[in-house]
């Protein structure tokens, strides 16, 4: 029996201020305004909003829950609770992921079950059971009624919920070591693309319409990849973030209709042009690539934080504004971030 | 055994009633306490069955003490990178900062502490305070005349009342007659203020026009005083020349009775003479021994040298406070500071503190200034060291904090090590993320044993609630081949329990892990003969599965169901099993039954089991003899 003590954890909801920032320099003014909180049971470990008033999160002890924020009262309140959606017999099982498609809710779990929820409704409306015998650590829609999962063995699952089977339509995985992934995040445009990372902090780009291997590899973190994001509206940028305390923006400049990192293979050299030089002087983060294939596009990497910061853990990008969060018990802000 | 220093403080366990034994254990961060009977022997009696845990410091659970936490957190690391090579005059500016950038911290989190209440504000005011007097003596160790401007700063930024007192006289309607008037003066004189007194003072002047000579003589004193500039050309000796002579011209100024009419004005001018009666007088306004001490070396000997300081500081304590007050631990610290004597104001301060965050940061500051004396505790490791990995264990504890602790223990050259390998097995792990955030501290640092108890510890618990791919994937992160063995076994056991494969996904695609354990590479293989068998393979399939048996990857515990699997292809219209496949398959079940042969007669297996193993032997005989027979033919047959 494992015996774990009751933790402060919070939910909040913060004010980083009006949009129209007017030509500041520096993109981090002013300190975010706390709105208001509610004690949450277990670590966050995934969050989303649901619509404009709703969120969903994702409990160590397996809850999934939904809170309503009231933008008159400025409150949160617990609107929904699945306290033991993921779980096993005698033992809680952390609910890992959560994604959102109003009013479907998909959640992903240790327990290697993918439960689908409806907002408003009390049951759960379909749950695959052992859909994977490890962890699944991260979920995202392919389509409307498909999704992917990784996996902590490195395996891409694609999920199609028209088929009551409950085996995937589909597994991708790179050959050669089983380094599991921790996030995936589908290209906002080009449905077929998907970008993942995992333990070895390389970012891998795939397209699951054809084969078992990811089209692009890329050296991205020293350390475990907690988190891919595509820019929703502006996709020839992508962030990254990691257990080594950076967060990475990468941003194409090709000159073809495809970014570059689109075009397969080892290609493009790569420039690592940090906004803050790194106080240690650590400069090599991205290995020059061989030049293989003839590519027109170069893709640059910028780092988004001050060195020595502890692990970030999530981040989150809307139009010009990124916002992210470190073990350092510290949130960063960029309102002015060049997309 | 050395003295103890202070009277050990008595916690009372409410639960347990009087005079009854306790047993305890200690934690990380605190002691388990139980009722018991202490007696060797005899009857045992009822007692509370109720264990207690008893905590110390509460302080790392507040919410805004944690961002002092992790702010100074990320100071310390600056400054432990610090290049080594520079020499100590060009680091002095550096070393400054950093106290100041955690004097900021201390003074963000008393803002924020403000509006929340409670006594951790007056000590983070007493912490900043004392930290800003070493910044001054110690850090920035100030020499003869630069000292007294700084002290004059020190007490500035102490004694904040005043300007809000002068705000609100200001903004009277009649400032020179407001009742706080001559008081706010007097504040701004005793702190040296001489600007905004000639302000003030030109306020009461324009209000008493008969007095205006007197106003303004006072106004040219108070003008004329020198303060001496660090960055100018004049020395401390052309200085203290010069401020002699103004001091005599106060005084003379003082005999004259120029001020007798105003007995304010004399007040002032008395002050400006350093005379400690009037001084002590105002005992009030100047709050503390220690504001009197820097008004009266002001005005009495501003080319005061550090060494001097400890003389004034003592006999400014003693005439300050009368007999009848008591020294509070503060008191001890600053005077020791004045002393120079830092060892005794660290000691003072972990004595009067309940927690080690100040003396633990001050202590590291000092030590890379060079300034502690590298003499050794007894119990092996230096003092700055000894503080930190206190400061680091206590915040082990928290149960987010802990990721700081590790950076503190990786400066402690001699015990960090050994106190992080001991910590950090004990962070409970409720999620896997987490344990992936120890192990990649651990692996970072080359904790080898650590990483494995740790991925055993989560392998167990996956196995446990029978998530096989998990517990497979912290084997092979581990690299431990025995566990990887042990989950093959069960993989293995579930197929003969329900004769199909659980977890497919997992096994079909082991890839190179597959060889981290011969039982893995087998069931691996195994799992491959059925997809072989599956796509009707059979040729292959066979080989494949002979080669399990004779290149003895298969446990023999296995071999009886390899062999059963083997009938159907034995069986099959056309022959798959060359001769000497079949031979060799032969020679394996001779093998196999010779061995159970010499436990069987051992076993008390129930009559049916016994039957029908007997069965299948003679079943897989009769089956092998029949190929046997048909590949002979087959292979003795010339095709014309």
């Amino acid at each position: 029996m494992n015996v774990f003590f009751p933790t402060d954890n919070r939910i909040s909801i913060w004010s980083i201020g009006s949009n129209l920032s007017t030509g500041m320099e520096d993109g981090f003014e002013g300190d975010p305004q706390l709105l208001c909180e509610h004690k949450h049971d277990g670590d966050v470990l995934d969050l989303q909003f649901l619509d404009q008033d709703r969120i969903v999160t994702a409990s160590s002890t397996g809850a999934v829950t939904i809170f309503r924020h009231h933008q008159n009262s400025q409150t949160i309140s617990v609107s929904q609770l699945w306290a033991r959606a993921h779980c096993y017999p005698c033992d809680n099982a952390p609910c890992t992921g959560v994604v959102c498609s109003s009013p479907e809710i998909v959640t992903v779990g240790e327990d290697g079950r993918i439960i689908v929820f409806r907002a408003d409704q009390e049951g759960v409306v379909r749950v695959i059971e052992n859909a994977d015998s490890s962890t699944i650590h991260a979920v995202t829609y392919l389509r409307t009624t498909e999704i992917l999962t990784v996996n902590s063995i490195g395996q891409l699952k694609l999920w199609d919920f028209r088929q009551q089977s409950n085996s995937p339509s589909q597994i991708l995985s790179l050959s050669g070591d089983r380094v599991p992934l921790h996030c995936v995040d589908r290209h906002p445009n080009q449905q077929h693309i998907v970008a993942t990372g995992g333990q070895d902090g390389m970012l891998c780009v795939w397209d699951v319409r054809q084969g078992n291997t990811p089209f692009s590899l890329m050296e991205a973190h020293t350390a475990e990849m907690w988190e891919v994001h595509f820019h929703p509206t502006n996709p020839d940028h992508l962030f990254t973030c990691s257990e080594d305390g950076s967060l990475l923006h990468w941003e194409t400049s090709s000159h073809s209709d495809m970014p570059s990192f689109l075009q397969g293979g080892r290609n493009s050299s790569m420039v690592s042009r940090s906004a803050m030089a790194p106080a240690g002087g650590n400069q090599s983060l991205i290995s020059a690539w061989l030049s293989g294939d003839s590519s027109k596009g170069r893709l640059e990497t910028t780092h988004m934080l001050p060195s020595q910061t502890l692990s970030v853990n999530s981040l989150d990008v809307l139009g010009p504004c990124l916002v992210c969060g470190t073990d350092g018990e510290a949130i960063f802000v960029n309102r002015q971030v060049p997309v | 055994m050395e003295e103890v220093d202070v009277e050990p403080t008595i916690t009372n366990i409410p639960a347990i009633s009087d005079g009854k034994h306790m047993g305890f254990a200690w934690g990380p961060g605190d002691i388990l306490v139980y009722e018991t009977l202490y007696k060797a022997s005899g009857a045992s009696g009822s007692g509370c069955s109720f264990i207690h845990e008893i905590r110390k410091d509460e302080d790392i659970y507040s919410p805004i003490l944690r961002k002092l936490f992790n702010e100074s957190h990320h100071i310390f690391v600056g400054l432990q990178t610090i290049r080594e090579e520079l020499p100590s005059k060009s680091k002095k500016p550096q070393f400054v900062s950093i106290s100041k950038n955690y004097r900021s911290v201390i003074r963000a989190c008393m803002e924020e502490l403000q509006q929340v209440a409670g006594n951790t504000v007056s000590i983070l005011l007493a912490i900043e305070l004392i930290w800003n007097l070493c910044e001054v003596l110690f850090i920035d160790a100030a020499p003869a005349g630069s000292l007294l401007l700084h002290l004059l700063d020190w007490v500035r930024l102490h004694k904040a009342d005043v300007d809000e007192r002068a705000r609100e006289v200001l903004q009277s309607e009649s400032p020179a007659e407001h009742h706080d008037y001559w008081d706010v003066v007097v504040s701004y004189v005793l702190q040296g203020r001489l600007e905004e007194v000639r302000q003030m003072l030109v306020k009461q002047g324009t209000l008493q026009p008969a007095a205006r000579s007197m106003y303004k003589q006072m106004d040219t004193l108070l003008s004329k005083m020198p303060f001496y500039n660090p960055g100018g050309t004049q020395t401390l000796t052309e200085f203290d020349v010069k401020w002699r002579h103004w001091h005599e011209e106060v005084d003379r100024c003082l005999q004259d009775n120029s001020f007798a009419s105003n007995r304010h004005l004399e007040v002032i001018c008395k002050i400006l003479l350093g005379d400690e009666d009037t001084l002590l007088d105002h005992k009030e306004l100047l709050g503390t021994w220690y504001h009197f001490l820097v008004t009266r070396l002001l005005f009495c000997h501003p080319t005061v040298k550090p060494t001097e300081l400890h003389y004034y500081a003592q006999s400014c304590m003693t005439m300050f406070l009368d007999s009848r007050s008591v020294s509070e631990p503060l008191d001890n610290i600053l005077l020791a500071a004045f002393e120079f004597d830092i060892h005794q104001v660290i000691k003072e301060c972990s004595i009067a503190l309940n927690n080690w965050w100040f003396v633990a940061h001050l202590t590291d500051l000092l030590d890379h200034c060079k300034l502690l004396q590298s003499h050794n505790l007894h119990f092996g490791s230096n003092l700055r060291e000894f503080l930190l990995l206190e400061y680091a264990s206590g915040l082990f504890t928290h149960h987010s904090l802990w990721q700081l602790a590790v950076d503190y223990f990786d400066h402690c050259p001699e015990f960090g090590r050994v106190y992080l390998e001991l910590q950090i097995e004990r962070v409970p792990l409720e999620t896997e993320r987490k344990a992936l955030k120890v192990l990649r501290i651990c692996e970072q640092r080359q904790m080898s044993e650590q990483v494995r108890s740790i991925c055993k510890i989560m392998a167990m618990r996956a196995l446990r609630n029978n998530r096989l791919g998990s517990a497979l994937s912290w084997s092979i992160r581990a690299k431990d081949a025995a566990f990887a063995t042990l989950i093959s076994e069960r993989f293995l056991q579930d197929y003969c329990a329900k004769g199909t494969f659980s977890d497919l996904d997992l096994i079909d695609n082991l890839g190179p892990a597959m060889l981290l354990s011969d039982r893995l590479t087998f069931l691996g293989k195994y799992r491959e003969f059925h997809k072989l068998y599956g796509e009707k393979r059979f040729r292959e399939a066979a080989k494949l599965l002979l080669s399990l048996m004779t290149a003895k990857i298969a446990p023999q515990s296995f071999w009886m169901t390899l062999l059963t699997d083997a009938l159907p292809l034995l069986e099959q219209k056309e022959v798959i099993f060359t001769a000497d496949q079949t031979y060799e398959l032969m020679f394996c079940l001779e093998e196999l039954t010779s061995s159970l042969n010499i436990t069987a007669s051992s076993t008390d297996r129930p009559m049916q089991e016994e039957d029908v193993e007997v069965t299948k032997v003679e079943l897989l005989r009769l089956a092998l003899a029949r190929n046997l027979a048909q590949a002979i033919v087959k292979e003795g047959t010339v095709e014309t």
